[in-house]
């Protein structure tokens, strides 16, 4: 951290001086580590036609972290994680046993999840009121600790894309063909699904569980606006990721708002601009 | 009638048999899918599966390919030939067929950043391709596709492809590695008169250049004479297998398909 403070002391912005701050260069941090990672996780949720599933996902951390606070955890979040993670295998086995389409079968998880959680977190006339943060979200509350915790599973994503991203865009394109060449499609679609969820939860309570799954959406779609090759398809999407986050969190400062709906903002613009720049075909 | 390498059409099989079914029987849900299914297919050969819609013919496929469950048996006889070293190091070969197969119309959309290079590799090789891709994966590409002469199809997105270059693509696939058997589900649906004609002239020269055996099922009865040394008029079971004109003329024919006898054509 303290060649990190170093580099960001270097900055021309007010809250770059040295000794001070410290909260704001945390969240620049923990911001260039969280958006490559929803950048490069963004084109196969886009790409494998899973928004809806990742948003489900976002309701489902949201009853963890209510499972959590009630066992009286101290950081409830773990909780989320499994909770998440056991959401996820569920909902890759129902679909694959049931003969339902698969938005319905996320809105049926979806639904069971989000009353579950309202009804643990009310349990016993409690209020509300304390999950709103997790609502919006706030990254200026990042420790050291976090940014290294999310630095290991962005690592960890990359590593999976570099083994397995032939395998996961060969299931998301034909399962058959896939299954035909030796790719373990439901092992492959069960890994992908735990990942989303496992980043998912981390990153809500600094994202926020509202705007979270636009971090998973907006990326590729902009990306898929201008881009002809897989390559080109990452790089717009990493590309459009970071600079929102950088952007969006610089924003934020500025004019007091919250970060994750600054940085929201900015993906849309993003896509905006891509979608004028698309090539007529 | 065009030369048959080794084909044996009727009666008992030779040593030419590449692959085996025997009283395949497929259930799904409780439901009766195949019952009592059993033919042979044969090196070298094109073997052409007709059958009305929902008639199993899919079903068939995703068995032979070892995706289903099934009661009675498939084996795989080479007809001679040695064991093949796959790039990656393994041994294929003895009772386990290498199947090449080309699926019914993948779903990609226009829009899909996905190019015939990255689609190619993604299957074929490690590297991920959501990095740039190197050179020699792109030269393996091009030769592979050549021998479809799609060469010039290389950086072209998979969602901009015709039927029949989609098919010629799906086809370059799977005869990397070059299989013992090559399965297409409905390759020509979907492809105009032109590229139907390419394919099927593609086809040809593959059983001849690979003694490939070749099954494929088809909507298309019309062009079924031209390329087929058999075909198999499937509903639920076989209900008549033979040569084209034997098969089309045959009562079963006109009754599955509802044809009055005489009319003849396409169903």
């Amino acid at each position: 951290m303290e060649l990190w403070y170093a580099l960001v002391d270097l900055l021309p912005f007010d809250w770059a001086q040295p000794g001070s701050m410290y909260f704001m260069k945390n969240a620049l941090l923990a911001v260039l580590v969280i958006s490559p990672l929803f950048g490069v996780l963004s084109t196969m949720v886009v790409h494998s036609r899973m928004s809806f599933f990742s948003d489900a996902l976002g309701h489902s951390a949201f009853t963890g972290m209510a499972i959590g606070a009630i066992c009286g955890f101290n950081e409830p979040t773990w909780a989320a994680v499994i909770f998440a993670v056991v959401f996820a295998l569920l909902f890759n086995l129902v679909r694959r046993r049931s003969a339902l389409a698969s938005d319905t079968v996320i809105g049926v998880f979806s639904s069971t999840a989000v009353a579950l959680g309202i009804f643990l977190s009310t349990l016993g006339g409690r209020s509300f009121t304390k999950f709103n943060s997790l609502l919006i979200g706030d990254i200026l509350s990042v420790e050291p600790e976090k940014v290294a915790l999310l630095a290991g599973i962005l690592l960890v994503v990359l590593v999976l894309w570099g083994l397995s991203f032939n395998q996961l865009m060969l299931s998301a394109v034909h399962p058959a063909l896939a299954d035909s060449r030796g790719v373990k499609v439901f092992w492959q679609e069960t890994v992908f699904s735990v990942a989303i969820a496992v980043v998912v939860t981390v990153s809500m309570t600094w994202v926020g569980l509202l705007v979270i799954n636009s971090l998973l959406v907006l990326p590729a779609a902009a990306a898929r606006n201008v881009s002809r090759t897989m390559f080109q398809y990452h790089l717009v999407s990493l590309l459009g990721a970071v600079l929102a986050g950088i952007a969006g969190l610089m924003t934020s400062y500025y004019v007091g708002s919250s970060a994750g709906a600054a940085i929201t903002l900015y993906l849309a613009v993003w896509f905006l601009g891509t979608f004028l720049a698309r090539k007529k075909q | 009638m065009r030369r048959l390498k080794h084909g044996k059409m009727s009666g008992g099989c030779g040593d030419s048999c590449c692959l085996k079914l025997e009283g395949l029987n497929v259930r799904i849900q409780g439901e009766e899918i195949l019952e009592d299914v059993s033919f042979h297919l044969h090196c070298g050969e094109i073997t052409a599966l007709i059958g009305p819609n929902g008639a199993g013919k899919s079903t068939l496929f995703r068995s032979i390919l070892g995706q289903l469950p099934y009661s009675g048996s498939i084996t795989f006889a080479p007809a001679g030939g040695p064991a093949i070293r796959l790039a990656d190091g393994t041994v294929m070969g003895g009772t386990r067929p290498l199947i090449g197969y080309v699926p019914q119309s993948p779903s990609f959309d226009r829009g899909d950043p996905v190019s015939v290079l990255d689609f190619f590799t993604a299957a074929t090789a490690r590297w991920p391709v959501c990095l740039p891709i190197p050179g020699k994966y792109r030269e393996r590409c091009r030769r592979s596709l050549e021998r479809v002469h799609g060469g010039d199809l290389l950086d072209k997105p998979m969602g901009g492809l015709s039927g029949g270059q989609l098919q010629r693509v799906l086809l370059a696939l799977a005869l990397e590695p070059v299989p013992h058997i090559l399965v297409l589900d409905e390759p020509l649906s979907g492809v105009d008169i032109e590229g139907e004609h390419q394919l099927l002239e593609m086809l040809d020269e593959l059983r001849t250049e690979y003694d490939l055996s070749i099954l494929l099922s088809t909507h298309d009865f019309a062009t079924l004479g031209q390329f087929a040394d058999k075909v198999i008029l499937l509903n639920k079971r076989v209900l008549r297998m033979g040569p084209p004109e034997e098969v089309t003329s045959s009562p079963e024919f006109y009754e599955t398909f509802h044809l009055r006898m005489g009319k003849g054509g396409e169903g």
